[in-house]
């Protein structure tokens, strides 16, 4: 807008500033990032010596050769994704049907339900409570404890609710009743069609949240089949375990023990590329889903 | 029958129609959108309203064989059992620093990172830094932690890399000292989450009428003045709504985070009552399910009526809460 040099001396003091200061916090930000993609790429002696400060020293793909050649890894991506891609679709579905149910403004008792909803984002019954109800449910390593239990997220239903009273239009509602068209068409017609941009939203949140969580993985499962990637990850990211045995290659058995840094640089990249994937396409939605949501916090 | 009893005025707007409907009739003529709710409302009472019916064996004494509504009523004991057992004045200090120290770094930090960012002039540079500081919000706890030790490690990590380049001699080990835990837990946080938590302010900064900055640059305010005498007052409302949130959600401090940074090393500094209630009633040898539930209980309760405070705080000072 206007010239730096126009500007008084208080104004250039205080954007050099700024601009110093941001500038930091945006390299601070970004060179882990940089530097972990780097060192998934070198050797395992480099990033073991401490030789990795930007780029790749020694380029080498061996971190990932190990990575994919763990049974583990394998195991747990498919099952993340089957959790991720199932577990979204019930979100999707289920919290769209009560936001599109409960933005009606002609339904009578639908703000005590709103309310019962809303509470639960407040109070809970806790890890045991909800355990046990688990456990009677006979769901308790099963697939289905990772996809049912946090089918509706009262915050996500809250973004969708307001998306759909703020930006469909009641004279819609109005000349479809005329046409004689009936609520759960008028849904499916209508409102989902132009309810794309939060219903992107809600994909990044609740997909997300499948691909990252481990939490109800570990206490509810037991049988390592159906581990999510992010319970591997824990075990040998945080754990330092990595079972052997279920490296297919013996050569590499060997080398594992040298190159324990690497492989865990290329397990991060490996563990973050579906996210990095998916993140352009919904990125220009994000930021109005979250506006929507904290407006009617 | 009932069509001539609920003769109730709908409360609800009547969307045009003008004549007018009973209640009941209103309902009817809606079943579809009942039948649509039904699946929701069993969801939501299953799986949300069951567990805290289910906290009712915090005053009980559970056992597997008597069930639920079998096992003997013990009244407050297993509260008594918590404050008074050796976890208590461990866990309990513990969390209240753990969420203190968050709440006072974590929450203003991206505001003044929005009040910079939009002072910033140059729009690309602006967008550039802002999709770059989100990203790290999408990264799972797990690969979170992993990469904190990872990078800080002192003798393989980028920390120590740097250490030794510049002063030529190893790096102190800072994973190994127990109360670290605090700054790693909560400086970590701010590395992940204040690109994504800046998003509301700045949209907010975005709404702001641009003729106010003009009529005050016309006045000779300095750029810095009207951040503070424009900017800072247009987001106060947004920040006392979000204050109010984190307030009524700090004593939920993460449990996902906190399990996963814990370890031999920080045990006495990292274990906190979420990771207690888990100890006890999952992972432990002998679980007992009532005393954990109770000390989860204890957690909500506090954090609900922090909740309330707080709203009740704000509505007194500015006008506006959460509800």
């Amino acid at each position: 807008m206007h010239k730096f040099k126009n500007l008084g001396t208080n104004d250039k003091i205080f954007y050099v500033i700024i601009t110093v200061v941001l500038t930091l916090f945006f390299l601070i930000v970004l060179y882990p990032c940089i530097y972990v993609i780097s060192a998934s790429f070198s050797s395992g002696s480099a990033v073991q010596a401490g030789k990795v400060i930007l780029w790749p020293v020694d380029f080498s793909l061996e971190g990932y050769k190990t990575v994919f050649n763990t049974k583990d890894v394998w195991t747990g991506f498919r099952n993340s994704l089957f959790y991720t891609v199932v577990g979204t679709s019930i979100n999707i579905v289920m919290t769209m049907v009560a936001a599109y149910s409960l933005s009606r403004p002609d339904v009578p008792g639908k703000n005590g339900i709103m309310l019962l909803f809303t509470f639960t984002m407040f109070f809970n019954g806790g890890m045991i409570p909800t355990y046990m109800l688990i456990q009677n449910l006979n769901m308790l390593d099963t697939i289905w404890c990772l996809i049912i239990p946090g089918a509706i997220g009262a915050y996500n239903l809250i973004v969708a609710r307001t998306f759909i009273q703020n930006t469909i239009p009641l004279e819609l509602l109005e000349a479809a009743k005329i046409d004689g068209c009936s609520d759960i068409k008028y849904m499916l017609k209508i409102v989902i069609p132009l309810s794309k941009a939060v219903i992107a939203v809600l994909v990044l949140f609740y997909g997300v949240g499948h691909w990252n969580s481990y939490f109800n993985a570990m206490i509810y499962l037991h049988t390592k089949n159906l581990f999510p990637l992010t319970l591997f990850l824990r075990q040998i990211l945080l754990m330092e375990q990595i079972d052997p045995s279920t490296i297919s290659d013996p050569e590499l058995q060997a080398q594992m023990a040298k190159a324990a840094g690497v492989i865990k640089y290329a397990l991060i990249v490996v563990s973050m590329v579906p996210v990095m994937l998916i993140y352009p396409f919904i990125q220009k939605y994000f930021v109005k889903g979250v506006m929507i949501g904290s407006i009617k916090g | 029958m009932a069509k001539k009893k609920n003769q109730v005025q709908s409360p609800a707007v009547n969307l045009g129609v003008q004549h007018r409907k009973t209640l009941w009739k209103q309902m009817k003529s809606r079943w579809q959108i009942y039948l649509l709710l039904l699946l929701p409302l069993i969801y939501i009472i299953i799986f949300a309203y069951v567990p805290m019916g289910g906290l009712i064996i915090a005053f009980k004494d559970y056992n597997f064989r008597d069930g639920i509504f079998g096992s003997p009523w013990v009244g407050f004991d297993n509260f008594i059992e918590f404050f008074t057992g050796r976890y208590f004045p461990v866990v309990v200090p513990n969390t209240i620093i753990l969420a203190a120290y968050s709440l006072v770094v974590t929450f203003p930090i991206p505001i003044i990172f929005a009040l910079l960012l939009n002072a910033l002039p140059g729009r690309k540079y602006k967008k550039v830094i802002q999709t770059v500081t989100y990203i790290p919000h999408f990264i799972s706890v797990i690969v979170m932690v992993g990469l904190l030790y990872q990078i800080l490690n002192y003798r393989t990590g980028l920390y120590g890399a740097i250490y030794s380049a510049i002063t030529g001699a190893t790096a102190p080990d800072i994973l190994a000292k127990g109360s670290n835990f605090y700054h790693l837990y909560v400086w970590s946080a701010v590395w992940q989450s204040t690109g994504y938590n800046a998003i509301i302010y700045i949209a907010a900064l975005a709404g702001v009428d641009q003729e106010l900055h003009e009529a005050a640059t016309i006045d000779g305010a300095s750029r810095f003045q009207r951040v503070l005498y424009i900017d800072v007052p247009s987001i106060l409302p947004t920040a006392s709504i979000m204050l109010i949130l984190a307030i009524g959600n700090v004593m939920n401090i993460g449990f996902e985070k906190a399990f996963a940074m814990q370890n031999s090393l920080n045990m006495n500094y990292s274990e906190i009552i979420s990771t207690y209630v888990y100890k006890v009633g999952l992972a432990m040898g002998i679980t007992d399910f009532s005393l954990s539930t109770a000390v989860g209980m204890f957690n909500s309760v506090i954090n609900f009526v922090l909740l309330l405070t707080a709203n009740w705080g704000s509505k007194k000072l500015s006008g506006s809460g959460i509800f």
